[in-house]
């Protein structure tokens, strides 16, 4: 699993949001940009591209996009 | 004793029946006296239930409600009833840009389709009693509001809302009632094994409840109760909502 492509696809998820801000030590859930369905839209494309299940849990102990990008690749 | 709630001398068929709503309906039409033939997918979680039944002559019937022979076999296997509860549904909490086509046709198979095919075989099988009910579980979502990343399920249960009412139009000659509950968030399997959302985020959620929680299996139960009772003998074609007042 590449980081690199984990984080652009994370960032295509995003509207708003100016890409290079999207790095790997964001925390990510500070972003203005970032809502409850952003969760639910990380979780599907997260099952969707690596057919992983996050759980809501997961998002929530996720600081950066790092730990996030960490807690995919231990379930892979 | 004066009771026009009792479901006495009623034979009731409960789908969906091996958890949560399905469950406690079962459980709660048992003390209200009826017979109830109960069907599930999950032959174990069946079996609890069927032994939570209070009094005699209640039947279960394992079946997937996905397949048509299942439902035509199960109908087969009823006796006349006098009510049927269509409970059957699963759950899907997915943004509109990450649908799967195969994850739609699931979820409207168990929670749509299979509500049509049963209720289709119990008429053309002569199922039902005259007078009997029937009493379909929707939603007050997407019925009466709306949730993101709830657009399948929602979509499911709008169907089913549409459905009840050609339902109860058509069946009237026949002396049968339909109508259904529309319940918001209840405490079952469904909503605490959906694991895309956090204990704290339903917690949050509670509180957007004028009565600061969600519902008890039972309280979907007791309306349902009412809905298949003579209490409701002139009450057809009515979603009624057990909300503690969130789409006010």
């Amino acid at each position: 699993m590449d980081k690199k492509e984990f984080i652009e696809k994370f960032a295509d998820l995003f509207e708003e949001t100016d890409k290079t801000e999207i790095i790997d030590d964001v925390k990510f859930k500070e972003l203005d940009e970032w809502s409850s369905i952003m969760a639910l839209n990380v979780i599907a494309m997260v099952d969707e591209e690596y057919d992983v299940m996050l759980k809501g849990d997961d998002i929530r102990s996720a600081q950066t996009l790092n730990q996030l990008f960490e807690i995919v690749q231990n379930k892979l | 004793m004066y009771n026009p709630y009792s479901l006495e001398n009623k034979t009731i068929l409960i789908t969906g029946a091996s958890s949560g709503i399905g469950r406690a309906t079962a459980v709660e039409c048992s003390k209200m006296g009826a017979k109830c033939i109960i069907t599930g997918r999950n032959v174990d979680r069946l079996n609890e239930t069927f032994h939570n039944l209070e009094g005699e002559g209640h039947i279960q019937i394992n079946a997937d409600l996905t397949l048509e022979k299942d439902i035509e076999l199960l109908v087969d296997q009823s006796p006349l009833l006098d009510g049927f509860v269509c409970n059957a549904g699963i759950v899907n909490t997915v943004p509109i840009g990450f649908y799967k086509e195969s994850e739609i046709e699931g979820v409207f198979k168990t929670n749509t389709f299979s509500m049509m095919m049963l209720t289709k075989y119990l008429i053309k099988k002569k199922k039902l009693n005259k007078p009997s009910s029937i009493v379909y579980t929707a939603s007050t979502g997407n019925v009466f509001s709306a949730g993101i990343a709830n657009g399948i399920y929602g979509a499911s249960k709008c169907a089913i809302d549409g459905f009840m009412r050609t339902a109860a139009l058509e069946l009237a000659p026949k002396k049968i009632r339909c109508n259904s509950v529309n319940p918001s968030m209840v405490m079952t399997p469904m909503m605490t094994d959906n694991q895309r959302i956090t204990k704290e985020q339903f917690e949050a959620d509670m509180q957007k409840y004028p009565l600061k929680r969600y519902a008890e299996p039972e309280e979907i139960a007791w309306a349902i109760i009412y809905l298949l009772s003579d209490a409701s003998a002139f009450v057809t074609g009515t979603a009624l909502k057990i909300d503690g007042g969130v789409t006010l």
